[in-house]
């Protein structure tokens, strides 16, 4: 199969990610995300030179709403899905 | 070798919008931590940013208001990080299609005046606010700041000087508040500045590494940090040693500059479309419609206050320091129609006054048309120049207007001739030696014997009155005591 993405990539690319990867796993991440850019490969087959490029399904522009204040959450509310919290703050491990 | 600085900024400026940039919760400061926060600013799955109108508007002042030209066509973009102060993992900012490009100020600094080009200006959201635990491994997250709308407002590289990047600084902020658009609060955070400097020889062209400072929350610091950062590039290079691409911190306890380095990991921030949010398409016509809408702004100001009331170069830019200033110098001088007087008043007495008690103009007592009843009652001659000084820091003090004042306390001066010349001769009748002396030829005494009069007085006596009286009597046909 063509190398569209080197095992450097993958463990640069898991770094960012916060993934830690054995090695078994890095060598078939580095095959499966081959194996699916090649795949993508068959857009390339479509002549888009006078297609402009778009970041959207649908063409919508400008939508916006007004400065207005809804309710936020109950702070209780906020925080029920943190790992942890203290009653006022999420806590998380020190980050400085 | 001889060394020049180059220098740019990047500024982020929190928008006085009521909601946060893509949800309704509010941007009000100082609440109670997480209190402001909903599905959409929190980064829950599934839920959908709608951008804030106003956010759009403002942006556009700013760009409009700096010479910049607004694109067409822009989009917000993912730049993706791990952080806690971010719950998405991603912040929403813009990348390749920024809002407005290409404007420039010129900021002035006590040598030259100089045009600084901005290279961009785009929106943003802001991060979260966290605290670190002294004790415990811990960190506390308050997300009531996460979504406020900021502008990134980032220069050329075309600051020559410290002194410079903080009139750059005072320049920006500014016009921020003209437009009503950022409170532009440094020590509080909602104007904030990052700095690019580096080094490279005197009269060369290419750029030297540069280091990226940040932390520095007043523009003495910004100063002081860049003054710093200068001497330890240039120590470096002189020593022949590398200056090392990395962020700074600038620890203003120390004075000094410290390195991020190991705690800092290289950016790879891949930016991508923000599928969630749709392009903004700005018409010629909306542009103009802003454009119309633009307030009169401080150079404009400062240069009809300088050529319409006939004031110094100096009292235009103090008194267009501030919007709110300029509209109290403005209300003044409509009741009191002598401009110069007022600056005088507003820049020394006022001007003390809330600089003592660390007062915006916007919180003074003493209100625009009652200075001007107390410079009618001085143009009057009701109060003599200097028991207006006390009138006025009892009119600060206590809000009162000035006119009850100087009833309340007796303090209308005396201008009636018969009162002080019996005030006069007491006076040298209590002190011969002195006349003696004044008559042998030292004139200097006159000031005492006014001294004398105006405490007898209680400062009240007409000032002119008083040395008309006393010149006339202290010359050769006066020699007898009444």
């Amino acid at each position: 199969m063509e190398t569209k993405i080197s095992i450097e990539e993958v463990r640069h690319v898991a770094i960012l990610a916060r993934l830690e990867l054995t090695e078994r796993e890095e060598l078939r991440m580095t095959e499966q995300m081959n194996s699916i850019l090649s795949y993508m490969d068959k857009l390339s087959e479509l002549d888009t030179r006078d297609v402009p490029a778009t970041t959207h399904a649908i063409q919508l522009e400008n939508v916006s709403r007004e400065d207005l204040v809804n309710p936020s959450l109950d702070r209780a509310r906020a925080l029920h899905n943190a790992p942890q919290n203290d009653g006022v703050n999420f806590v998380v491990p020190k980050v400085i | 070798m001889r060394f020049e600085p180059v220098i740019g900024l990047e500024i982020h400026a929190q928008l006085l919008t009521d909601s946060k940039i893509f949800c309704g919760c509010t941007t009000t400061f100082g609440a109670s931590p997480n209190t402001h926060t909903c599905p959409v600013c929190l980064g829950m799955p599934g839920v959908l940013p709608v951008l804030n109108q106003q956010v759009v508007e403002f942006a556009m002042k700013m760009a409009l208001a700096t010479h910049c030209t607004i694109a067409p066509y822009s989009q917000f973009a993912r730049k993706n990080y791990f952080y806690p102060d971010l719950p998405k993992g991603y912040q929403i900012s813009q990348y390749e299609f920024p809002l407005a490009r290409n404007g420039w100020v010129d900021v002035a600094t006590e040598v030259t005046v100089r045009r600084i080009r901005i290279h961009r200006i785009h929106m943003e959201e802001d991060a979260g606010k966290l605290v670190h635990d002294e004790f415990q491994p811990v960190s506390y997250v308050d997300f009531n700041r996460t979504g406020v709308p900021l502008l990134e407002i980032v220069s050329e590289p075309d600051i020559q000087t410290p002194e410079e990047a903080a009139a750059y600084l005072r320049t920006l902020r500014e016009v921020l508040r003209y437009l009503e658009i950022c409170d532009g609060n440094m020590e509080e955070g909602s104007m904030r500045c990052d700095a690019n400097i580096s080094l490279r020889p005197l009269g060369t062209e290419p750029l030297g590494v540069k280091t990226e400072l940040k932390n520095m929350n007043s523009f003495r610091n910004v100063q002081r940090a860049l003054e710093f950062e200068i001497r330890r590039q240039t120590a470096l290079l002189e020593r022949g040693e590398p200056v090392i691409q990395e962020t700074r911190l600038w620890d203003a306890n120390r004075n000094v500059t410290l390195s991020m380095r190991g705690k800092e990991e290289a950016h790879d921030y891949r930016y991508f479309p923000d599928p969630d949010l749709v392009p903004i398409v700005v018409a010629n016509d909306w542009v103009e419609a802003v454009r119309a809408k633009l307030p009169e702004l401080p150079d404009a100001k400062r240069e009809r206050f300088i050529r319409d009331y006939g004031l110094p170069t100096y009292d235009g830019e103090v008194l267009t320091s501030s919007k709110a200033l300029a509209n109290y110098f403005e209300a003044a001088v409509g009741a009191f129609p002598q401009p110069k007087t007022v600056s005088n008043w507003i820049m020394s007495e006022l001007m003390r006054e809330l600089k003592r008690d660390d007062r915006d103009i916007e919180a003074c007592p003493v209100a625009p048309d009652n200075l001007a009843e107390l410079l009618h009652l001085i143009d009057s001659g009701t109060v003599s120049g200097k028991i207006a000084k006390s009138v006025f820091e009892q009119m600060y003090a206590t809000g009162k207007r000035a006119r009850a004042i100087v009833e309340e306390n007796g303090l209308v001066q005396v201008k009636d001739e018969g009162a002080i010349e019996k005030v006069v001769d007491e006076v040298l009748a209590e002190n011969l030696t002195e006349v003696e002396r004044y008559k042998a030829g030292n004139e200097k005494l006159l000031g005492f014997f006014v001294g004398q009069i105006m405490r007898k007085t209680k400062g009240k006596a007409n000032p002119q009155l008083v040395n008309d009286i006393l010149r006339k009597k202290l010359s050769s046909s006066w020699n007898q005591l009444p």
